[in-house]
């Protein structure tokens, strides 16, 4: 069993992500074109009426990188996360894990990989064991892939308790007995026990206290400088998304609308939803004119013609309505999923 | 709607038939009713003779088949110690068991209800405290035990009511308070939990922020929330009219449905058994059947879209 | 000028764990108010305890003046018209604070018949209005719907029209939109303003996040540990926090903007009610703690016109982030 390796940056300013390396960092993860869909029941009279979750969304995670997932409820981010890792079967696309295609739920390669791709999620409380103290959960992936000899297991405990931020002494305790930040770090600590490759974080920090927030946004950074995971940054926090993401996917509605680097993405969006979502985030300092979007999140089940954004939507025209806008990147290497982002020229030529 | 309703009846259809079915089969492989009717050495052929006029020498899945048959025609079959149609049998005990298991219900409805409402509203208090250990022991004390003790003290001891039988109204009331007792002790810690389950929640808060007072906040808010989770255990009781007082008529003598039961099995008398569970399992359907229909009149949250 | 509301040594315990340790906040007539904290500071409770909304093992002590009423030991008739007529409250997750088997015009016309004595079509055209007023689509179809027909956005909608029913002076939000998603708070949060406009209505908006609480209200009150550790114009406490727990607060909110850092976080957690340390209750995390710190809880001292901090190093103006 191999030790962890050693934190090679030094406190203080992590490095910009833009700035980190001048080689392309090899894809880990590749989804394409996913789609998931549910049935539900309009009444007890009703028929069943297909809701599309996720429609068509295709992404790249990359090795020591992160890409953040942010949008509202229920525009399918979650359900995303859990078609990425293979724990729900899609019903059309399909995902790519280090170069192989993912395979069936449920079979013996499918449990094999759990060891490489791992899940946090975001109630802490919910996702350990009531009755097991922590230690025993943290080393629970070891046994179960066989990693190491049992003897050893204690020790690899301590260092990953060790390297969340936690005491050896904590292993014995149980999760009630722990604060919400501690829990969420050990529930870190056993996702890494086996030293993943990917970590797919679903809305993580949301049930955590402004100040615990921040020293797990750190953790995993640190983590992520240290271990090379890609990781996977699912939430509705835009500043979260943005603080830990190299590359952010604005999600509607089942669909990605925009993508692009956080900053530019945050300061400039280009999609009349990422600009409302950005006006929309409470602000100390000077108010500016926000945009306040009517009505209310759609519903998935009824999904409107053409755009789907086109019913709130202030800029929309009558082209929004026929056609649904492919995600196309723009000159500055934004992708964008909106007729009117792409400029005239896109509008004159669908017209 | 009328789908929902059809899966119901449908159901409830079907449960009816496993039981009846059930105690079918079960009767008849558990002894021969012959033997028991005709007295230990009557001579073979009479107890032949027996057998063949009751059609008991056929095969089972033969005797199953004329059984539904005759079911469907409305025809009971007919008891095999004193030859009278089952149906009647049984009905005319009907109103001997209601005597007792009604005003029983009334008991439970009458003491049980408010004194888990009270217990609750009145949380860890002396009277909560008191409430609870007396629904403990009501409900884990057997019937026929308390139903005993009943006896020794009022009967024996004082002689102040009779210990059995069904002569005067007097007779009544220690069955019938045997019965209600049980099922107050039951209907008080349920409904206890409900209340204190609702009174828990954030909407009750927001009635008091509002400004309404805390007794039209328990009648209106809390208690027709609580009445959903409680309206299920009623409905049990309601379809236990008829079969819920089989051990304690035995005690007392009661001449109602539960005591014909008892002898019926007892004598293997087919006919009058297979009516008698038939009656039970047709009352307890329609009684949960008419508890479904009661969510959806009390809880707007079952009508309407669902996601499957 | 008399505050509309007056809150002096408050304090709160359960079971004898002190949840609230003495607070002191005014509210003046159509001011808005913010009050910050993390969960467990008591920013909620203090409100709950100032309309008697705990529950009865809450051990209450202090004064809250309305006007010239006091209300904490009032009799319950008197608190029932104030709860509703003067100080209307609404809280979080809206679907669950709204009663599920009543539809939402009825529980509106409920609040409108105790505080201003309408019934019938009279009290339905009022609650028809009040939705109206809120930003309710369709507001007559709605009155007849049931909670769970509605979006969370709606239902906050359903609940601030149902405190506005009774005309109150103060309005106190616990919370209102957490439970929602960024662009539906958005909504709220404009509306909110709007009827404070419209009404004069004070406002008193409980929130953890800064960022709301900033953008909406002319004085913040941070809460830390049953305390207020600092109270100042909005601006002022954003621009120059002079508590060192405010001043974490702030660095460990991740920018959206400008250079991305490492976020300052504060090392430690809130201490538990029954473990609450002698002496300052930040002193444990604080990064500029002095021997005196754990010897007495500083008292909340005016440090600049308007600006109080429960600090002994407050009057100094730390400019860097202490916490690296």
């Amino acid at each position: 069993m191999t030790a962890l390796p050693q934190s090679s940056s030094a406190h203080g300013a992590m490095p910009h992500p833009a700035s980190a390396g001048g080689a392309a960092a090899p894809t880990l993860l590749v989804a394409h074109g996913l789609v998931r869909r549910y049935a539900m029941r309009r009444g007890m009279l009703g028929r069943a009426v297909a809701l599309r979750a996720v429609d068509g969304v295709s992404l790249t995670v990359e090795r020591g990188r992160t890409l953040g997932l942010v949008g509202e409820s229920g525009c399918g981010k979650s359900t995303t996360g859990r078609l990425v890792l293979g724990l729900e079967p899609p019903d059309a696309g399909g995902v790519t894990f280090d170069g192989q295609p993912m395979p069936p739920l449920g079979s013996a390669a499918w449990r094999r990989l759990r060891a490489r791709m791992q899940m946090v999620f975001q109630d802490p409380l919910g996702a350990l064991d009531r009755r097991l103290p922590v230690g025993a959960q943290i080393a629970e992936p070891l046994a179960i892939h066989r990693i190491g000899a049992a003897a050893e297991r204690g020790a690899r405990v301590a260092e990953l308790l060790r390297v969340v931020g936690l005491r050896p002494d904590h292993a014995a305790r149980y999760p009630h007995e722990l604060s919400g930040g501690q829990r969420q770090r050990a529930v870190l600590a056993r996702a890494l026990a086996t030293e993943p490759a990917l970590l797919v974080c679903d809305e993580p920090i949301s049930a955590l206290d402004v100040s615990i927030q921040a020293q797990v946004m750190n953790l995993l950074t640190e983590l992520q400088d240290r271990f090379g995971m890609g990781m996977l940054f699912v939430s509705h926090d835009l500043r979260a998304v943005r603080q830990v993401s190299h590359r952010v996917a604005v999600m509607y509605l089942g669909r990605i609308v925009e993508e692009g680097e956080p900053d530019a993405v945050f300061r400039e969006p280009a999609h009349p939803y990422a600009q409302a979502l950005v006006s929309a985030l409470p602000h100390p300092g000077a108010l500016r004119q926000r945009i306040v979007l009517q009505g209310d999140p759609p519903n998935p089940a009824a999904r409107p013609s053409g755009c789907a954004f086109r019913p709130r939507c202030p800029v929309a025209v009558a082209l929004c309505a026929r056609e649904a806008p492919a995600l196309q990147r723009r000159p500055d290497n934004r992708m964008v999923a909106c007729h009117l982002a792409h400029g005239e020229a896109a509008l004159r030529k669908a017209a | 709607m009328l789908r929902f309703l059809a899966i119901r009846a449908f159901r409830a259809l079907l449960t009816i038939v496993l039981v009846v079915t059930f105690a079918f089969v079960v009767l008849r492989l558990s002894g021969d009713p012959a033997l028991l009717i005709m007295s230990v050495d009557a001579p073979p052929e009479a107890v032949e003779a027996f057998r063949r006029a009751w059609g008991l020498d056929e095969p089972l899945w033969v005797q199953y088949a004329k059984y539904f048959n005759a079911i469907l025609h409305g025809d009971l079959g007919r008891s095999m110690r004193d030859g009278r149609d089952a149906i009647l049998l049984v009905a005319e005990r009907i109103p001997a068991t209601l005597a007792l298991t009604l005003p029983a219900l009334a008991i439970k409805l009458g003491i049980g209800i408010p004194a888990g409402i009270y217990a609750a509203l009145h949380r860890n208090s002396l009277a909560d405290r008191v409430v609870m250990l007396a629904a403990v022991a009501g409900f884990t004390v057997p019937s026929f035990v308390l139903g005993l003790v009943l006896v020794l003290v009022f009967a024996v001891q004082l002689g102040w009511l009779p210990s059995g039988g069904q002569e005067s109204w007097r007779h009544a009331i220690l069955p019938v308070v045997t019965l209600g007792l049980g099922g107050a002790a039951v209907l008080a810690r349920f409904t206890r939990s409900a209340m204190l389950e609702v009174l828990g929640q954030p909407y009750i808060r927001t009635a008091c922020a509002k400004g309404v007072p805390w007794a039209a906040v328990v009648r209106n808010h809390a208690l027709p929330n609580a009445a959903i989770p409680t309206v299920t255990i009623v409905g049990f009781m309601v379809g236990s009219l008829i079969a819920g007082a089989v051990v304690v008529e035995s005690v007392f003598s009661w001449p109602g449905v539960g005591r014909l039961l008892v002898v019926a099995v007892a004598n293997r008398d087919l006919a009058v058994v297979q009516s008698i569970l038939l009656l039970v399992a047709g009352t307890m359907v329609a009684a949960n059947f008419c508890v479904d229909l009661l969510y959806g009149a009390l809880d707007p949250r079952l009508r309407g879209a669902r996601a499957s | 000028m008399e505050a509309l509301v007056r809150i002096a040594g408050l304090g709160v315990s359960f079971d004898g764990a002190a949840a609230l340790r003495g607070i002191d906040l005014a509210v003046q007539r159509g001011e808005a108010v913010g009050l910050v904290g993390e969960s467990g500071c008591g920013k909620s409770v203090t409100w709950l305890a100032a309309l008697g909304l705990l529950p009865g093992r809450a051990r209450v002590t202090g004064s809250v003046r309305l006007g010239g009423q006091e209300l904490i030991g009032a009799p319950a008739a008197m608190l029932d018209r104030v709860r509703g007529g003067r100080i209307g409250m609404i809280f979080q997750d809206p679907a669950s604070s709204l009663n599920p088997v009543h539809r939402i015009g009825r529980q509106i016309v409920e609040a409108l018949r105790l505080h201003r004595g309408l019934a019938g079509a009279a009290a339905r055209a009022e609650a028809k209005r009040l939705l109206d007023q809120v930003g309710m689509p369709d507001a007559a179809r709605r009155l007849d719907a049931y909670p769970h027909e509605l979006s969370g956005g709606q239902n906050q909608r359903a609940m601030i029209a149902m405190a506005l029913a009774g005309q109150p002076e103060l309005l106190v939000a616990d919370e209102p939109t957490t439970a929602l998603d960024v662009t539906i708070q958005a909504q709220i949060l404009e509306l909110l303003q709007a009827i404070r406009r419209e009404a004069g209505m004070a406002l008193v908006l409980i929130s953890h996040d800064l960022g709301v609480v900033a953008e909406q209200c002319e004085r913040v009150a941070v809460m830390y540990a049953g305390r207020i550790v600092e109270e100042a114009p909005a601006a002022q406490l954003f621009a120059a926090p002079a508590h060192p727990y405010t001043q974490g607060l702030l660095h460990a909110l991740p920018p959206i903007d400008g250079p991305r850092r490492k976020l300052a976080s504060i090392p430690g957690g809130v201490p538990e009610p029954w473990a609450m340390p002698p002496g300052c209750a930040f002193a444990p995390r604080c990064p500029h703690r002095i021997a005196a710190c754990d010897a007495t809880a500083p008292a909340l001292e005016e440090r600049a016109p308007g600006h109080s901090a429960a600090c002994l190093l407050a009057a100094r103006t730390v400019q860097e982030p202490a916490f690296a």
